[in-house]
């Protein structure tokens, strides 16, 4: 028997695709969330738009908090570590938590290193702004890659352009001719095997999830469309008017993404969407994307 | 790879309301056959067999309670060929322990991430008793056991300490880890046989 290989890790993802991962601060958010059919949960004492209100340094969430969360749910339960933080990776691994978030919505530890991934048992999952950045952290361990967006804004903007580079230099790149993917490789400063890899196969070698700044079944319809396997919902859905109806609708959406009529239904009715804030209202510091690199 | 004969002729629904069902689609198309994905109960219309992936029964047992997918199922269960991996089996199944959509056509009790959590997810190779040649390698993710079955289920695979994860009840097949994510699709092809029928050798 073999635990931790990389064909559970990257498998575990695999079992994601087509749902809807949901940002909760509490073990009844986790209830509702499960409830409303999310396909896990991300343990948090604050979601990204409250992060981003609060200032400070943004760090691994309580770890009584995180045990309370997986006490009250059957669905995996997911949750974040700071960049380059890998003692906190080790705390949630002891946890028993089923994915590691590697996240730049917490404040990084460290400017220059990534965790190193491949040491763990537990899978993660990083974001990405292109394809250069994801094939970066698949190559130090991420079993999972998502588009960074923009956490907390509830402007879908960021992760559409995101989504938009890694599916654009996928298409790319299955245009070249074998002699050209190692300039392409440097040029994008990505693993070489790893850019041959996708090449062959035409798509991401883990699974890719959107995230950062949806908030609205449409805006999980659209990057399901984009060709993401599935999606992240962090404040869109517990800083909205009611969200056990929204966070259904979302999943609704992601499952039935490519029927309009069932869009237009599932997204009658759900209250009042998270205000957010314009990315372009952003003064250059507060944008979370920007860390990792 | 040679395709299994007549398969071309055959259509096979893949349950798509959230999981893995892509990779059972690229498998059964490299087999030669025709697959649909199943969102919506007119999806159900003129498969010859049904594979529900892996992914959270949860999700996937209210998806299909909230489009009116579970009794279409139900009723179609045994005049067709069906077969669930992982969190597909859960749906099978006759009890979870729990309380969440299912579509008890299986004669078996089940427990949910009987392993434990991610961290505890394994390979191990299986002794299939349906199956020729090699053992099988199994991947099991947050996987569940069959802790009991019924009479007219036949047990097809047990893991070293004698836990049941695959097992049979005429032309519905439950299996507790998926051959989807492996390159051996002597499964994929065994349940072929079941949906035509031929499902009897053993």
């Amino acid at each position: 028997m073999e635990t931790g290989t990389e064909t559970v890790k990257r498998g575990h993802a695999q079992m994601l695709k087509g749902g809807v991962i949901m940002d909760v601060v509490t073990p009844e958010h986790a209830r509702i969330a499960e409830e409303a059919g999310a396909c896990a949960v991300m343990a948090l004492e604050r979601v990204p738009a409250d992060i981003r209100a609060h200032g400070g340094v943004a760090r691994m969430s309580d770890p009584g908090l995180i045990r309370e969360i997986m006490d009250a749910v059957t669905i995996p339960v997911m949750a974040k570590c700071r960049i380059g933080h890998f003692v906190e990776a080790q705390i949630l691994q002891a946890l028993g938590v089923d994915y590691i978030d590697e996240s730049e919505v917490l404040t990084p530890a460290d400017e220059q290193h990534h965790i190193h991934k491949h040491d763990f048992t537990v899978p993660f999952v990083c974001g990405c702004r292109d394809l250069g950045e994801a094939l970066r952290r698949i190559g130090e361990g991420a079993a999972m890659i998502r588009t960074k967006g923009e956490a907390g804004t509830g402007d879908v903007v960021e992760a559409v352009r995101h989504a938009r580079a890694v599916m654009g230099e996928i298409r790319r790149l299955a245009t070249m001719r074998p002699d050209e993917l190692m300039a392409y490789a440097k040029s994008i400063g990505a693993p070489y095997q790893l850019v041959m890899e996708t090449a062959e196969k035409g798509r991401l070698p883990v699974v890719n999830f959107a995230a950062g700044g949806l908030a609205t079944p449409a805006d999980a319809a659209m990057m399901m469309q984009l060709g993401m396997d599935g999606v992240f919902v962090g404040s869109g859905i517990f800083k909205s008017g009611n969200p056990a109806a929204r966070g259904k609708a979302i999943v609704r959406a992601v499952t039935h993404f490519k029927d309009p009529e069932i869009l237009a239904e599932v997204s009658q009715g759900l209250g009042e969407p998270m205000v957010g804030i314009g990315v372009t209202e952003l003064p250059e510091g507060a944008r979370l994307a920007g860390r990792g690199w | 790879m040679p395709v299994v004969g007549g398969n071309e002729k055959m259509r096979i629904g893949v349950l798509a309301l959230q999981g893995d069902f892509a990779e059972h689609r690229v498998v059964l198309a490299r087999l030669g056959v025709e697959t649909v994905e199943v969102r919506l109960p007119r999806d159900l219309n003129g498969i010859d067999g049904l594979v529900m992936p892996g992914g959270e029964s949860t999700t996937i047992g209210k998806l299909a309670h909230d489009y009116g997918l579970e009794q279409p199922i139900r009723d179609m269960a045994g005049s067709i060929a069906m077969w669930g991996t992982c969190g597909g089996l859960v749906f099978m199944a006759r009890d979870v322990g729990v309380d969440q959509p299912i579509l008890a056509i299986v004669d078996m009790v089940v427990q949910r991430n009987a392993f434990g959590r991610q961290v505890d997810s394994f390979e191990e190779d299986l002794d299939m008793a349906c199956l020729r040649g090699e053992p099988y390698h199994g991947v099991f993710i947050r996987a569940p056991v069959i802790v009991s079955v019924g009479p007219d289920v036949e047990v097809l695979g047990k893991l070293k300490d004698g836990r049941i994860v695959a097992v049979r009840q005429g032309r519905l097949m439950a299996t507790s880890f998926h051959p989807e994510l492996t390159a051996d699709d002597r499964l994929h092809r065994f349940f072929l046989e079941l949906a035509a029928g031929n499902g009897n050798r053993s």
